[in-house]
């Protein structure tokens, strides 16, 4: 599926719910399912430190798609890393490069998105497209 | 004065404001106070009415903004009882302020030299001395905390000698509300002919502080904990030691004599005043001070003392909660942790329930550092909370924790 079609998907998943605890509750109960990540890979290079909750990203790059695994300490944080690799996981460096996130604004979810909220999702999406522009020139 | 808390809550604002749907419960007081309406309504009168630049037009205007902001100056050596109006110097906050003293020790120190900062501090009185001490290779020495967060005044003791040329603490740490034992700490550091800053932007606006009976030789605070506006504040000093330092900020109204070759500045407070000031910003301060001072510091005291009680005594009946700096001596201030939880999911769901709480490490990383924790979930109260928001803030927790377990 293209990231558009995903991102569409996800918006429509959304809209069956009624309030933000339904919706909470589903972000926690897709931050269980999330791939686990092996402390050696929690390590200084895949960190990315905010000032609220840690993120770790690690990339891998092989048959022309980029698989991402990513966790975080904070459980609502790791609910949107699932959403945003449910999204990213396993596409070309181009499709990444090519797209948007304003779905996670029409999941009603921006604000966790937000510099402010300093939780390392802002700058997760920015190690996510750099390391699609770095791939795109291998 | 009776304290009436209804009443007092009609006076600002933002309180009918929803968020989220909910009616709006501030409890990040400890980062920025609330703004009463005359405090608001003082800085547009400033621009309807008299705004114009201050200390240099012979304009009737211009008169009339100097008088109201240096009124405001006069305001606050009364409420401090510093000994002269210019022991006080306008800045943009406390960390303007701090980066004046420590610019101004620059080369007043020198290798041999030592300087002490406590353990408890907000990063604003850590790296501002860091910069200072790799310049001029004064040594930096660290006051340590105990497991409840307070101040180890033995070790203190022992880590100050005739070598001690500057001790900095804060008067209430930021993140733990503990009320540090300030006036045994500018003692000790006196009879080592140490001098000491004290950081006051968390205990300034919770109760009264007298300059001249604790001796301080420098204390700073932002007018945005004390119902004022942004971008305003104060360093305080004594006299004679701010005559002894150099500005680090050149520009207009600080000087005296200006050729090419050489700059005389001003005499205080002006040396350190460069440029325009928040004039409107300076005037608001006063009338925020005027304003809490007509509630009574001793009734805000009074009122914070057992929302704080109550509050501490309510939290601890929630299973795993663990309050961080639980001691006697302290304002104001619940920083906690639920087991298993991370401070942000506490605090992305107190949000959807219109209640404002700080989580992170609140710029004190040594302090989570401390107590291996990634952060804390901090409540912060005023004057202006009630008991019932504190109910309604238990509840929450109650269901965010039930959510996230």
């Amino acid at each position: 599926m293209t990231i558009e079609n995903l991102q569409q998907n996800l918006i429509q998943d959304f809209e069956f719910f009624e309030d933000w605890t339904q919706k909470y509750e589903y972000m926690i109960e897709l931050s269980k399912g999330l791939d686990k990540m092996d402390q050696e890979m929690k390590s200084d290079k895949n960190i990315i430190k905010g000032c609220q909750s840690k993120v770790w990203l690690h990339a891998d790059y092989s048959d022309g798609k980029i698989k991402f695994l990513a966790d975080s300490e904070a459980i609502i944080t790791r609910g949107i890393i699932a959403i945003l690799l449910m999204v990213f996981n396993n596409k070309t460096p181009d499709e990444i490069i090519n797209s948007d996130i304003s779905f996670i604004e029409k999941i009603g979810l921006k604000e966790h998105l937000s510099p402010n909220r300093a939780n390392g999702l802002y700058s997760m999406i920015k190690q996510i497209k750099f390391y699609a522009i770095a791939y795109s020139k291998n | 004065m009776n304290f009436n808390v209804k009443n007092i809550r009609k006076d600002f604002p933002i309180l009918k404001k929803k968020i989220n749907g909910k009616p709006l419960i501030y409890f990040d007081n400890a980062a920025t106070s609330q703004t009463p309406k005359c405090v608001i309504d003082s800085i547009s009168n400033y621009y309807n009415n008299y705004n114009s630049n201050i200390h240099r037009g012979v304009h009737s205007l211009s008169e009339e903004a100097t008088e109201e902001y240096e009124g405001s100056r006069e305001k606050i050596k009364q409420h401090f009882n510093a000994q002269f109006k210019e022991e006080i110097i306008f800045t943009s906050g406390t960390t303007h302020s701090i980066n004046i003293v420590s610019n101004g020790f620059l080369n007043q120190l020198s290798n041999n030299d030592e300087i002490i900062v406590s353990g408890l501090e907000h990063h604003s009185n850590i790296v501002p001395w860091q910069m200072m001490a790799k310049k001029n290779n004064a040594k930096l020495k660290v006051i340590p905390i105990d497991d409840n967060g307070e101040l180890k005044l033995d070790d203190f003791k022992r880590l100050i000698s005739n070598k001690t040329k500057l001790v900095f603490v804060n008067h209430v740490s930021n993140t733990l509300g503990i009320i540090n034992p300030i006036e045994e700490i500018i003692t000790v550091a006196h009879e080592y002919g140490a001098l000491v800053l004290i950081d006051g932007a968390q205990s300034a606006a919770h109760f009264k502080i007298d300059f001249q009976k604790l001796d301080v030789d420098f204390y700073t605070a932002s007018a945005h904990k004390l119902c004022g506006p942004t971008g305003v504040g104060f360093l305080f000093g004594k006299k004679r030691l701010l005559e002894k330092i150099d500005p680090f900020m050149g520009g207009g109204e600080m000087i005296s004599d200006v050729t090419f070759e050489e700059t005389t500045y001003a005499d205080l407070p002006h040396k350190f005043e460069a440029g325009t000031p928040n004039i409107s910003g300076v005037i608001a301060f006063g009338v925020a001070i005027d304003y809490m001072n007509k509630i009574g510091f001793d009734n805000i005291q009074k009122y914070e003392d057992g929302l704080l009680n109550y509050a501490n005594s309510k939290l601890k009946k929630i299973d795993g909660l663990k309050i961080y700096g639980d001691v006697k001596n302290k304002t104001s201030v619940i920083s906690f942790n639920i087991e298993g939880i991370h401070p942000y999911d506490i605090g992305s769901i107190l949000d959807k329930y219109g209640i404002a709480v700080r989580t992170g490490q609140h710029c004190t990383q040594p302090i989570m550092d401390h107590f291996k924790i990634p952060g804390t979930v901090r409540v912060s109260l005023s004057f202006i909370n009630t008991f019932e928001e504190i109910d309604i803030l238990f509840d929450a927790i109650i269901k965010a924790q039930s959510m996230l377990s």
